[in-house]
């Protein structure tokens, strides 16, 4: 039987990963289009039910304010700014040759009004912590000056189903010049989020695209143990890395600022490259940090029909399987 | 084997039917009612197809729930265009253009004199073109 599951699993993984996106990932709302982001970088490392996601604005120069929302898994006790070599450190790790490689929310807030639950300026970025259904959300971010394009209630509307908690980042081009922050340079950002099991909203990365746009990024995701990801098929993701991380790593990760949450013991890394059109990315990608099982499937954003897509591939790549053994 | 033709022919006519029940209840629905009620969600028109009669004077109600504005703009695909280069910032002392902002209501009116197909559209930067668009079809 396990002979037969056991690969049902392993394409359950494939299949899911084609349609994800991550939780570093935001949504441009740029009003000028002088100022884009490019490639993001993210962490969501996952240890003693405590998710801490680092993620990196990069300033790209230009004037004026622009911002980016973030959809969040769960309401944040931290914020603050990130250590100064992870992202870098992660990303040197993984450019080695290649390996083959909820805490429960309350319902989505229907009010009127998204709440402020924080708010903190780190160094050119002005973060704002929300709570609140996609409509208040979107309203609120209006107000602060955020242009949002058309596809915005709809993925706002999805992600509050699930979450009501975002995170605005407005990124004040002009403080990042007098501060000297030259184009390419990032401010990392780490929030410490308690939360069962991490998800990295991946959609977002769509928001305000076209369905051409080429959409890029890369997921880092460390864990106490291997993780089941859903899904893991998908055109415009792949699975670079899937190791235990290095002593070295540990070591290096553990010293840079804000990470002495880091365990002495080793966790599991993951690379998750995102290189795909805007179309690709419907939904997102769930993460059972504890290994074996399924992500949830809710957690994700499949609709039923994708996920019985899913279901019948993996069963029919079982069969396959067995048929070839 | 002819039983399950029989099985699969009733289920085919049982779609069709209900097809077409459910257009001809639209087009009663809208052909009979000098008030349409649309509303603007998700950047859609919903619904987005109607039928009027030729000569018939529609008041729509627009309801916009969504966090953004948005507008309705009837004409044909001229008019469209016009908006959609167009650089006004508002609509709603022509007939069949309206500016509907976010959360809130509106209303305008329009004749349809000709028979033929008018089409429905929001020009807010990028709406057009992310599907924000419908048709009325007017009828004799």
């Amino acid at each position: 039987m396990s002979r037969i599951l056991r690969p049902a699993g392993i394409a359950v993984l494939l299949v899911a990963a084609l349609v994800s996106p991550a939780f570093a990932c935001a949504g441009l709302i740029g009003p000028n289009g002088t100022v884009s982001l490019v490639r993001t970088t993210t962490l969501a490392a996952h240890y003693n039910g405590i998710e801490h996601y680092i993620t990196a604005f990069s300033f790209q120069g230009g004037g004026g304010r622009f911002g980016s929302i973030v959809p969040l898994p769960g309401i944040p006790t931290k914020v603050e700014r990130g250590g100064d070599w992870t992202l870098q450190r992660l990303i040197s790790e993984t450019q080695r040759p290649l390996e083959e490689a909820r805490l429960a929310l309350p319902a989505a807030a229907r009010s009127d009004q998204a709440r402020v639950i924080l708010e903190t300026r780190i160094d050119a970025l002005d973060i704002t912590i929300l709570e609140g259904g996609g409509a208040a959300v979107g309203r609120w971010a209006r107000q602060h000056g955020f242009l949002l394009p058309p596809d915005a209630p709809e993925v706002l509307d999805d992600y509050a189903s699930r979450s009501p908690i975002f995170m605005a980042a407005r990124f004040d081009a002009d403080a990042a010049r007098r501060r000297g922050q030259r184009v390419g340079d990032g401010t990392p950002i780490h929030l410490t989020i308690p939360l069962r099991n991490p998800w990295v909203p991946l959609r977002i990365l769509a928001l305000g695209k076209s369905a051409n746009d080429a959409i890029r990024a890369d997921v880092y995701l460390l864990t106490d143990r291997r993780p089941a990801l859903f899904p893991i098929l998908h055109p415009g993701l792949s699975l670079r890395h899937s190791a235990p991380a290095s002593p070295e790593l540990m070591r290096d990760l553990r010293t840079d600022k804000n990470m002495d949450w880091m365990p002495t013991t080793s966790m599991w890394l993951t690379h998750l490259a995102v290189d795909g059109a805007a179309a690709d990315f419907s939904y997102d990608l769930a993460v059972n940090a504890d290994g074996p099982g399924r992500p949830s499937r809710n957690l994700g954003g499949l609709p039923w029909l994708a996920f019985g897509a899913v279901l019948w591939v993996s069963g029919a790549a079982a069969l396959v399987r067995r048929r070839f053994q | 084997m002819t039983r399950r033709r029989f099985v699969l022919a009733a289920v085919v006519a049982a779609s069709l039917a209900a097809v077409v029940f459910t257009s001809v209840r639209a087009l009663t629905w809208a052909a009979s009612s000098q008030t349409i009620e649309v509303t603007m969600h998700h950047s859609r028109f919903e619904p987005s197809r109607f039928v009027v009669r030729r000569g018939a004077t529609v008041r729509f109600v627009i309801t916009n729930t969504d966090p953004i504005d948005h507008e309705l703009i009837l004409g044909d695909e001229g008019v469209q265009q016009r908006h959609e280069t167009g650089t006004e910032p508002s609509h709603g002392a022509v007939p069949g253009e309206v500016s509907v902002p976010a959360g809130m209501v509106a209303e305008t009116t329009y004749t349809f004199s000709r028979a033929g197909v008018v089409l429905i559209g929001c020009h807010a930067p990028g709406h057009y073109t992310y599907g924000m668009r419908g048709a009325v079809v007017v009828v004799y």
